[in-house]
């Protein structure tokens, strides 16, 4: 049994007056104990929803919420409000984009990651607070006695993302999740975030959701990958294996779309061409298929369901040839 | 944080300036001229000759005003002519100003004690019906002027059901000792409970009518910021690290809502003491607001000029004070 | 894929094969709407908004139409036999007269009906004197700043620590007698630091704006960059405060009434000098108080309302 099993998950968003809108369109995936997985795509693909929906942190109106989420056994998307609070920050951990909005701004720093081990394990402050202290060491906070009573002004973008992190793992969850957590920050700090995220997880043997639309990121961290385009998943795969030969028209477009280092002089850029708003429905054949260079007849009145290639989830009915079968194509051309 | 209490105060010293060049002007423009203001109808011919002298009005006006200010500075304001004849403008107002106090504060702690929890409710069950129904309460608290919802009260209350006093401070013959002048306070002091209850069954009806305007917007105020904060992203941090409502609600929703909702209640003040003085006068209650209102009736200038000078410094010094507490309240402010 | 082909023509295309849900939703997308635009279309649908805003429109129409509609001349004492101030008795309601007479023998109903229209004067007037002084005053402020900005903010300060009603009796006093002009500057004059305030801050945010700097950077004259570039984007917030002000002026203007600084000729009527008057038989004809007071209170509510709900469709965090 895997730590985390995501089933069908579906998240319709319903306004007032307004189309409903399916953000998160029966995702399924898996996460084993202490692995890394990636959840990549584009803003509005989905993919913080379906951390919001895994956590329970979605609007209890204008949401509903359907499928299964289960965790060590437990379907988290059936528990009260109150057995779900239990787990947060006890056995699920999560980071957010933006440090500076995520941290009050009116207390001190050291109380913000005192008070989930005094929820969840009923520590007095004062220990709580010792344990605090060396959880901003560990993060790599210098000085971290001074900062227990600094307020979040007080430090810098970097710093406020590791308190945060400290705060999310203070209680040695299974799984975090981490949503966006290096966007926010400078290219340099970003570096050393996600190292320090790599680090953390190695010796804790904690469970990583990656979520972000960098496949920088996930190509330094994730174990899996999985790829995610108008609300449901495109690909998925090893890392390794995925970023070698990525298959959907969709991830190979976003690979080839990073600028290269080594790339000839004038040599020019190759955007994914058309945007988010060409989409057609899923129900009605391939969202992507407006925008695919591989698009086909069948691609606009078929709705591709996730098929298994050798290890390789796929959602697409003309996939980008593997290596072996674009030369035995050529030879059979002749 | 020490410069930015000095510059306030000396911001306050310029408003008071500013103040006292008006009230000067003010009182040289009444109908009648000065000496008649001052001195009312009936005064003497010597007496109106004495004041001249006194207001130097064959001097330069520059003379004059210091001579004026000079007076105020020293607490001179003169001698009431109307409200209390006789007595000095500084004596009535310190005879008049617990009643006042006293009554202030019970209505703005009426205001405070159901605006905020009600404000936060509502806010937290937006477009329920607690909130519409709190909402539309507010805008009709607003759209009635304070004098008639007093006079309905006392017609309601006291005239009809005879529940209440309908006016006064406290019952005629009830004998009390006093030690502060706050009715209710001194009841306690001495131990004399039914003092300290004849004194706030008097305050009642006037607390409620003074007490809507400040709490419909102290309501509005505090279901406004809560609703901004329950939206910000340090509570969805709150939630995802699994804390109790409880906690979630007093460290971080109020604890953030809190800070333009104490710049109202500072704010109210001014409200309060308009509000006074139509409220006193309905149920004759014998504080600072009822003694603008008798003023203005018998043209007595004196307690009149007094009476908006030490309105104004009220103001301006809660004010002070309010600005002061939000480097208490708000570290970002002190830390700076 | 065919190149060259237009995004309209392309999605023209799929919707064919793909059906109506996605030509709805191309449709239906907001491109660039104005923040008026979508204030409006919000408002059309808000209960609290229609509310007030027809409370606002019957009561213009009574005010212009009243002296048609009311039976009786406001004047006119007609039914002084039936006042008999020994029993304290005043009219009955009866034929003719289906609200009774006042205590000085005057058609009530017709009273009422014609108040409305010096109560409408009262409160547009008070509002528009208010706003012109603030205007001037905020303009000054805002726009040139420096030590002129201090000046004038102080003089605002000074004007809002003295609480309304007193700087009304105030000003009133300087006047030997009261009329209806009096109780309309003292009551503006409660209005022009709110104004003042708001204009001054409105002014102040945009001189840093990128609007207003790019016309400075194009040459266009001063006078031109406040008056053209600036004031419009301080409208918004001056039509809410002044539809707030409208219904406090009346509430104010009432108040002064009731402490004797009223205008005392009450051959032309107004609610708020009716109300006030009243106040000395109060207790023996409760009614003379109770419906000039439910007349201010309906109206007051109105503006509050619509004020109120012109307030949140402008919000731009409520915009959608």
């Amino acid at each position: 049994m895997a730590l985390l099993e995501v089933r069908d998950l579906t998240v319709v968003f319903q306004r007032k007056g307004e189309e409903p809108f399916t953000a998160v369109d029966e995702v399924s995936f898996d996460v084993e104990p202490g692995q890394t997985v990636g959840l990549v795509g584009e803003s509005g693909c989905g993919k913080s929803v379906t951390s919001l929906a895994i956590m329970g942190l979605l609007p209890s109106r204008g949401a509903r919420v359907s499928g299964s989420v289960r965790f060590e056994g437990t379907e988290l998307l059936r528990l009260s409000d109150r057995a779900m609070r239990d787990r947060r920050g006890r056995d699920l951990g999560m980071v957010f984009q933006d440090p500076l909005s995520s941290l009050n701004p009116v207390i001190p720093i050291g109380l913000q990651v005192s008070e989930v081990l005094e929820r969840h394990r009923g520590m007095q402050r004062k220990r709580a607070l010792r344990e605090a202290e060396e959880l901003l060491r560990r993060v790599g906070i210098p000085d971290p006695r001074r900062r227990l009573t600094e307020y979040p002004h007080q430090l810098s973008g970097g710093m406020r993302q590791r308190a945060l992190i400290a705060t999310a793992l203070a209680c040695a969850p299974r799984l975090l999740i981490a949503d966006e957590p290096t966007t926010a920050l400078d290219v340099t700090i970003q570096a050393q975030i996600l190292a320090l995220l790599a680090e953390l997880v190695r010796d804790t043997g904690t469970a990583l959701i990656m979520i972000t639309h960098d496949l920088g990121v996930v190509a330094g961290l994730c174990d899996e990958v999985n790829v995610l385009y108008g609300g449901r998943i495109v690909e998925r795969g090893e890392r390794h294996a995925l970023f070698a030969e990525p298959r959907h028209p969709y991830t190979f477009g976003l690979l080839a779309s990073i600028p290269r280092l080594d790339a000839p002089r004038g040599e020019r850029l190759e955007p994914i061409r058309g945007s988010v708003a060409d989409n057609i429905p899923w129900t009605h054949g391939c969202a992507f298929a407006p925008r695919c260079p591989n698009s086909i007849d069948v691609c606009t009145s078929v709705t591709p369901e996730l098929g298994d290639e050798h290890g390789r989830l796929l959602r697409c009915h003309n996939p980008v040839p593997v290596a072996s079968e674009q030369s035995a194509a050529v030879s059979a051309s002749g | 944080m020490l410069r930015y209490s000095v510059r306030r105060l000396l911001q306050l010293v310029a408003v008071l300036a500013v103040l006292s060049l008006l009230l000067f002007a003010w009182l040289r423009s009444l109908p009648g001229g000065p000496v008649s203001a001052l001195l009312g109808e009936r005064a003497t011919e010597e007496s109106r000759h004495n004041l001249r002298a006194q207001l130097g009005l064959d001097q330069p006006i520059f003379i004059q005003y210091l001579k004026f200010l000079g007076r105020a500075l020293s607490g001179d304001f003169g001698i009431s002519t109307g409200v209390q004849s006789g007595d000095s403008a500084v004596a009535i107002f310190v005879q008049r100003f617990p009643a006042t106090i006293e009554l202030a504060v019970i209505a703005l702690a009426i205001a405070v004690a159901i605006g905020i929890p009600l404000g936060y409710m509502a806010a937290r069950r937006r477009d329920s019906f607690l909130d519409n129904i709190s909402v539309v309460s507010s805008l009709i608290g607003v759209a009635v002027p304070v004098f008639f919802l007093a006079y309905l009260l006392k017609y309601v209350f006291a005239e009809q059901l005879h529940w209440l006093p309908d006016s006064g401070r406290q019952t005629g013959d009830l004998e009390a000792t006093r030690v502060t002048g706050f009715f209710i306070l001194d009841g306690i002091l001495t131990r004399e409970w039914d003092a300290s209850l004849d004194a706030f069954l008097h305050l009642i009806l006037p607390a409620i009518a003074l007490a809507t305007i400040p709490f419909a917007v102290i309501f509005r105020i505090t279901r406004a910021a809560v609703l901004d904060v329950l939206n910000e992203d340090y509570v969805r941090t709150a939630r995802a690290k699994g804390l109790t409502q409880q906690v979630i609600r007093s460290r971080h929703v109020l604890r953030n809502a809190l800070l333009p909702v104490v710049t109202t209640i500072g704010l109210q003040t001014g409200g309060l003491l308009a509000g006074a003085i139509l409220t006193e006068k309905v149920f004759a209650y014998p504080g600072l607001g009822e003694a603008v209102a008798l003023s203005f009736q018998k043209r007595d200038y004196p307690v009149l000029q007094m009476l908006v000078l030490t309105a104004a410094m009220v103001y301006v010094l809660v004010n002070l004070a309010v600005d002061l507490s939000y480097a208490v309240i708000d570290p970002r402010v002190r830390t700076r | 894929m065919a190149i060259g082909t237009g995004r309209k023509e392309r999605i023209d295309e799929l919707a064919e094969r793909a059906g109506d849900i996605a030509v709805e939703k191309a449709k239906t997308e907001d491109v660039g709407v104005s923040l008026a635009a979508s204030a409006f279309r919000r408002l059309r649908r808000n209960p609290v908004f229609l509310l007030g805003a027809g409370i606002i429109v019957v009561f213009i129409v009574v005010a212009v139409l009243s002296p048609w509609l009311a039976p009786h001349d406001p004047a006119a004492r007609e039914l002084t036999d039936q006042v008999i101030k020994a029993r304290n008795e005043i009219p009955p309601p009866q034929a003719g007269h289906p609200l009774g007479g006042d205590e000085q023998g005057r058609d009530l109903l017709s009273r009422l009906l014609v108040g409305s229209q010096q109560t409408l004067l009262v409160g547009v007037l008070a509002t528009m004197f208010g706003l012109a002084g603030g205007l001037v005053m905020g303009t000054m402020a805002g726009a040139l700043a420096g030590w002129v900005d201090s000046l004038v903010m102080r003089a605002v300060d000074v004007m809002l620590s003295v609480p309304g009603i007193l700087l009304a009796v105030s000003i009133a006093a300087l006047f030997p007698r009261p009329t209806i002009f009096t109780v309309i500057v003292a009551v503006a004059m409660i209005q022009v630091p709110v104004f003042a305030r708001l204009l001054r801050g409105s002014m102040l945010s945009q001189r840093a704006s990128d609007h207003v700097l790019a016309a400075r950077a194009l040459g266009v004259k001063p006078r031109a960059v406040v008056f053209r570039h600036m004031l419009p984007n301080a409208l918004g917030p001056v039509i809410v405060q002044s539809t707030l002000v409208l219904a406090i002026a009346i509430i104010d203007a009432a108040a002064l009434s009731f402490l004797g600084l009223g205008n005392p000729d009450d051959n032309k009527p107004e609610w708020g000098q009716m109300l006030g008057n009243s106040q000395a038989v109060i207790d023996s004809h409760p009614h003379l108080a109770f419906l000039p007071a439910a007349c201010i209170i309906t109206v007051a509510l109105g503006f509050t309302l619509v004020g109120e709900s012109l307030r949140d469709a402008l919000d731009p965090k409520n915009r959608r």
